[in-house]
């Protein structure tokens, strides 16, 4: 092998307007095409030692940047490169590009050097320079075999309670010891977890606990009080917030839609505010998603409190946003409503959108969540449904009979494998076992023999309602206390 | 540098001027206000005496000319003061800063929705007190009018600075207010300080020439963007939705 070195080039996004994510760019050297790079992406190439000229294109733009390096060996040469912000004068194009271009090649895209550092060639690197192929090329799908979003269910980085992984740079939403306070009183306190990407992760909690609070100092609303947050790959500040508001979309808990205007005049605005030009087709696309074609030119007002809910959730679906906050979508809809609130969600899912699903719905939770968190001012508990389940009851048996056990209390006591009962209604009695398939049969016999018609015995299962309601009782009794 | 992003502002502007047409308080008022502020002037050019020497006359134009100004400090005010509270109090201000929206765009945006009326308005209104001097006017009073160039001058040259300026104070009450009722009042106060200098011409103490329009918009266009600044200052997505500013310790 020649003596090489290495090329590295990282795409930025200076968000500024113009669907930015979406064209990838080529990437030339010495004037023959080697590969390409799309949005949030660092591509590596290995070059020989020596001089060489560096170019970015777009097939959008005319005009592209070039800067030229000096590759020597075992050396990687960093390059970023982004798209130049829409000047505010620009607003005539085509005439202002024929000046522009006399005396500028940089217009549209920016390019920068930014250092030189010894071979420092990672994992994931080696994996990449293999599928490399030789310069000069065609333009070839290098990137995909790269960082690639992660689609479907299931794909994203999950992570449990009791080994938090490290803050993982593919996490959709890193957030560690995140508090908010408003003057004395504390919304949240010290509130950390990660949400893998295309995960749907349910936020519960009871009222006041500091949910929607939580929503929007992640969506960059409000600044927390201490704390740190990492939004889609990006860090929590102030200076982020555009950036980061560009990749989320929040559905707030009131929906707060513009009254005077029609459903269709809504989302208009609200795409234009993403940026998006000519989005029609989105806008239907959203509304079919929500059932609500037929409402579109109604206007708002006439709406109910129901549909109002479905508007608000139509605007999120437009800007195509990585992570989705949806806070409460559920609250105030009808059952079959609420089932194809559900459904989207799923459907969303499906298509890899991360969404923090905030819900008072137990049910909805378990239904539809890879991973719950409780919040209750402070963070008590995050992880798979089941898994919480186990981690707060020990297993049980439900037992019910035919006609009232005479001395319950001496009846189960006898019964070795049963560790405790109580009472559940009308001669149901709720034991609490170690094995149930060691103590099913065991019950039974003791019932047989002491003559007492069995209705039904079988292992208990705990709904996420028990779960909540355990860790609430455990809060209000600490409070007690 | 800020930067602007030239489709989020269209969808500012394009969104607040179609909400305006569909509240009837405000198109109401925007028929009226020009109304009102027409039929003071042009009556009282009918009255005037043309007997009068051509200096008294020529003054006596001067209020009546400078009293059509007040379209476009009064109407922003109004207009402004509905900018945040308003949105807040209906509930849209959260959803809409949930948007990739900057501070500068929402400012600029909102701003030029409520500029473009005010001074298209005034204009109109110029526009239509001119035409009646021109075809009923008295020809000794019609000259008066057309002899107070600088006044004329300042009128189309004002009519924007004016409005610049009532609207960034207005705004700037709206972002503090708790209603839009009060946001309102407090925004006429913007008005005082152009009532004083019109009064100031009127009356005399200022002569109207033309290098004197010219420094007074030239002083007017740095106050505004002074003012312009602070207000951007002001702007804090926290205190926004929740009424509070942000505090970090
Ligand atoms: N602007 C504010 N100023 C002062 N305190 C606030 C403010 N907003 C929220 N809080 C307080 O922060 C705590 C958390 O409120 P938050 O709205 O986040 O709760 P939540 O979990 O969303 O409740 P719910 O289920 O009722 O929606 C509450 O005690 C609330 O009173
Ligand atoms: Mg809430």
């Amino acid at each position: 092998m020649a003596a090489t070195a290495t090329l590295s080039l990282a795409r930025r996004t200076m968000v500024s307007s113009h669907s930015v994510r979406a064209r990838t760019w080529k990437v030339e050297i010495d004037g023959s095409v080697v590969g390409s790079i799309s949005n949030q992406r660092t591509v590596e190439f290995p070059v020989k030692a020596g001089q060489h000229l560096l170019r970015v294109k777009s097939t959008r733009y005319l005009l592209s940047p070039e800067e030229s390096f000096e590759a020597v060996a075992g050396q990687v040469v960093k390059f970023s490169c982004h798209p130049r912000a829409l000047s505010p004068i620009i607003f005539t194009r085509w005439l202002i590009w024929f000046l522009a271009s006399l005396v500028k090649h940089d217009l549209w895209i920016g390019l920068e050097f930014v250092n030189t550092s010894s071979a420092d060639i990672g994992a994931t690197s080696f994996a990449v320079l293999e599928n490399i192929p030789k310069i000069p090329a065609g333009a070839s799908e290098i990137e995909s075999s790269l960082s690639a979003r992660p689609s479907g269910i299931g794909s994203g980085t999950i992570t449990g309670t009791a080994a938090r992984a490290p803050a993982n740079p593919r996490s959709a939403l890193v957030v560690s010891n995140l508090t908010k306070r408003f003057g004395e009183r504390t919304a949240f306190s010290d509130v950390s977890f990660d949400v893998g990407y295309g995960e749907v992760f349910g936020f519960l909690g009871p009222n006041g606990a500091g949910k929607t609070t939580t929503v929007r100092t992640l969506g960059t609303l409000i600044a927390p009080t201490s704390g740190s947050a990492t939004v889609a790959g990006i860090p929590l500040s102030p200076e982020n917030g555009v950036e980061i508001r560009q990749r989320i979309a929040i559905m707030p808990e009131s929906p707060g839609l513009y009254l005077r205007l029609t459903v269709t005049e809504n989302l208009e605005y609200f795409a234009g505010l993403y940026g998006l030009r000519h989005a029609t087709t989105r806008i239907n696309d959203a509304l079919e998603a929500v059932n609500l074609g037929d409402r579109a030119s109604d206007l708002c007002a006439s709406l109910s409190k129901g549909l109002r809910q479905r508007v608000g959730l139509a605007r999120t679906l437009l800007s195509d946003p990585e992570i989705m906050f949806l806070d409460e979508p559920t609250s105030g809809l009808d059952p079959v409503a609420s089932l194809e609130v559900h459904n989207l969600i799923i459907g969303l899912r499906q298509k890899g959108v991360t969404i923090f699903l905030t819900t008072h719905r137990l049910d909805e939770a378990e239904k539809l969540c890879d991973r719950v968190a409780f919040l209750n001012t402070t963070l008590r508990t995050v992880g798979r449904t089941a898994e919480l389940r186990e981690q707060l009851f020990k297993r049980s048996l439900r037992v019910k009979t035919l006609e009232p056990i005479g001395d319950p209390a001496e009846f189960f006591t006898r019964i070795l494998a049963v560790e405790d009962w109580r009472p559940d209604g009308a001669n149901t009695y709720v034991l609490t076992v170690s094995d149930p398939e060691v103590a099913a049969p065991e019950v039974t016999r003791a019932l047989v023999s002491a003559d007492v018609g069995v209705l039904f015995i079988g292992e208990a299962q705990h709904s996420l309602e028990d779960v909540y309601l355990e860790l609430i009782a455990d809060d209000a009794e600490a409070r007690r206390s | 540098m800020m930067s602007l992003d030239a489709t989020r502002l269209r969808a500012v502007v394009h969104k607040e001027l179609l909400d305006y047409r569909r509240k009837r308080a405000i198109v109401v008022s925007m028929v009226l206000l020009p109304i009102l502020f027409l039929v003071e002037p042009v009556v009282s050019i009918f009255v005037a005496a043309p007997s009068e020497s051509s200096s008294a006359l020529d003054s006596f134009v001067i209020l009546p000319l400078l009293y059509m100004l007040l379209i476009a400090v009064v109407m922003p005010s109004t207009l402004a003061a509905f900018t945040v509270v308003g949105e807040r109090e209906q509930g849209t201000l959260e959803p809409l800063l949930t948007t990739p929206l900057r501070e500068q765009e929402f400012i600029i945006g909102k701003g030029a929705a409520v500029m473009i009326p005010s001074v298209a308005l005034s204009y109109l209104v110029y526009g239509l007190f001119l035409l009646a001097v021109e075809l009923f006017a008295h020809p000794a009073v019609a000259t008066a009018v057309f002899h107070n160039g600088p006044i004329l001058l300042a009128l189309f040259l004002f009519a924007p600075l004016v409005a610049g300026w009532s609207v960034v104070v207005g705004m700037a009450v709206s972002v503090r207010a708790s209603e839009v009722r009060v946001a309102q009042q407090l925004g006429m106060l913007a008005s005082l300080p152009i009532t004083g200098v019109v009064l100031l011409l009127a009356i005399g103490v200022i002569h109207p020439t033309f290098p004197v329009a010219i420094a007074f918009a030239a002083g007017l266009l740095v106050i505004d963007l002074i003012t312009l600044r602070i207000v951007s200052r002001m702007f804090d997505r926290e205190r926004l939705v929740i009424g509070t500013k942000a505090t970090r310790s």
